[in-house]
């Protein structure tokens, strides 16, 4: 019994539905979008560290927010992206959409911890401590947490187009739930500790520092889609290695 | 389908009645867990009174999750859960109903102990009515929201700690506005704001998690 | 550019371990991830190439 893939010939975008398609796709945009991560990272790092000026208040540390909120910003927004491709896959049956979900996944868990690391090494020197429990920081955590439960689901679960629908379920529940989560954190953080001090709270901005911020923000969001899209094609080669066209691009 | 509802949850009363060792266990549990922790951390009356919220919800949320291998797995492994599925009732309402059933058996017994346990921490009598209305109204969303890991990781392999860290994260809010509750109750202050959060968290998950949970389920069964 | 020297770059003003154990975690991270997932791609490949295909229909 052999399932080729559907190999429609058509010009539509919907061709890259396909795996191989898709694999091939991806194949030639992870250069394009990991050299232009690192263009912009170098571009967003010099305007941060030569450019932006030292904040009176903060000094030189506050230089980690450069990568701290670009790293936070896409920790959550690849959440909502995963949970959102995870969603479509449950919704229409399409394993690809499911699949990209399984591909960020771990991209954005690593977003994730890197924001809590960056943030702890902020809060110590300008705060003087590596954990406040301040809203934003235990918001971050539970999120990884999220994220972990997300892939351990999948991974423990075998089948996999169980393991798809499940994680996906959860996706939803958890997206769903991550605004109540967020203000219910933000709540108990505010009626702890009288005038909520945010262990990271930028400074006031200057346009160069503001600068600097989105264009680190666009260098973590190609570096993403590209680490994804990688991922995504081992993904694809693991869930179809005995089908024809895997075969035949595993030995290019 | 209020028949469909009742009947089930008089059913998995009844099942859950004749196994009343493992209801038992479980608030059992939920007493040691509580009694841990003044022996963890000494027996300042003060520092205790400050605490007892947050500990006393805690041990909720650990024993609701402990409460929740049973929920599903019994009927999923005599094929009943399937026969449920297949039987043409909403599954929705037949999950309201064994969560019903679930909640009857741990969270009203939960709310009721808590009553008892206030007194290890010396809680005045406001703040420890605050403290069972506050689970009384925050449980329901407890077995809600667990209801959805159990259903996701049903027939797993090492379910238990799974469900454990699915489940938890989206239990912070409850634990959250629970705590606060209890805790503006015992500094003077009206606990209603937090109660009535409690009250709509729960009354919306009784809304929607339904849904996911039957969703879970057809994933889970097919 | 308002730094005097390298040695000033490198202190940031005090905060230099900071500053510097934030980035450098960072890039250790995501270099990881790039390691990481060139492997998994790499050992795919080679699963694939040890897997037997579909077995082809048998023709009329």
């Amino acid at each position: 019994m052999q399932i080729e893939t559907a190999r429609p010939s058509s010009f539509g975008f919907h061709r890259f539905a396909a795996p191989p398609e898709f694999y091939r796709l991806a194949g030639r945009l992870v250069p394009w979008f990991g050299s232009l991560a690192a263009v912009l990272a170098v571009f967003g790092l010099y305007l941060g560290f030569f450019v932006a000026p030292t904040d009176f208040q903060q000094g030189e540390v506050y230089r980690i927010i450069f990568i701290h909120v670009p790293a936070a910003w896409m920790s959550m927004f690849i959440y909502a992206i995963m949970a959102f491709w995870a969603g479509v896959g449950l919704a229409f049956n399409t394993r690809m959409s499911s699949m990209w979900a399984c591909a960020l996944a771990p991209t954005g868990a690593l977003m994730t911890f890197l924001a809590l690391w960056t943030g702890a090494l902020w809060g110590r020197p300008a705060w003087g401590t590596y954990w406040a429990w301040d809203a934003r920081m235990t918001s971050y955590l539970i999120l990884l947490f999220l994220y972990i439960g997300f892939m351990a689901l999948h991974a423990a679960i075998d089948d996999p187009r169980r393991a798809d629908r499940a994680a996906g379920v959860l996706a939803l529940v958890g997206v769903v739930n991550l605004p109540i989560i967020y203000f219910s954190v933000q709540w108990w953080n505010s009626l702890h500790q009288g005038a909520s001090i945010s262990l990271t709270r930028a400074p006031t901005m200057a346009a160069t520092m503001l600068e600097a911020m989105f264009v680190m923000m666009f260098a973590l969001w190609m570096y993403s889609i590209a680490a994804a899209l990688a991922r995504a094609r081992a993904i694809l080669l693991e869930r179809e290695r005995r089908s024809g066209w895997a075969q035949a691009a595993a030995k290019e | 389908m209020i028949r469909t509802l009742l009947a089930v949850t008089r059913r998995d009363l009844l099942l859950g009645m004749r196994q009343r060792g493992d209801l038992a266990n479980v608030l059992l549990f939920f007493v040691i867990v509580v009694v841990m922790f003044p022996l963890g951390v000494g027996p300042d009356k003060d520092m205790l009174r400050q605490i007892a919220p947050g500990i006393v919800w805690v041990a909720a949320l650990l024993s609701a999750i402990l409460s929740l291998g049973r929920l599903f797995a019994l009927d999923h492994a005599d094929g009943t859960l399937e026969q449920i599925l297949i039987s043409g009732q909403p599954l929705s309402v037949a999950v309201l109903g064994k969560i019903s059933a679930h909640w009857l058996m741990t969270g009203a017994p939960i709310t009721l102990l808590s009553l008892l346990l206030a007194q290890f921490f010396d809680l005045p009598a406001v703040p420890t009515v605050t403290l069972a209305a506050s689970l009384l109204l925050g449980t329901p969303a407890l077995s809600l929201i667990g209801a959805v890991g159990a259903a996701l990781t049903l027939g797993l392999r090492g379910g238990g700690v799974l469900v454990t860290l699915l489940v938890l994260p989206l239990y912070v809010p409850i634990l959250i506005c629970g705590a606060l509750a209890v805790e503006s109750s015992a500094s003077g202050l009206s606990p209603q704001p937090y109660l009535m959060v409690l009250g709509g968290l729960s009354l919306g998950a009784a809304a929607l998690a339904p849904w996911a949970i039957a969703a879970a389920l057809r994933v889970s069964l097919e | 550019m308002h730094w005097a020297s390298w040695q000033d770059f490198w202190a940031m003003g005090g905060s230099g371990p900071f500053v510097w154990g934030a980035y450098g975690m960072a890039a250790l991270a995501l270099l990881a991830e790039i390691t990481l997932v060139r492997a998994r791609l790499r050992r795919a490949r080679d699963t694939v190439l040890r897997t037997a295909p579909w077995p082809k229909e048998p023709q009329p």
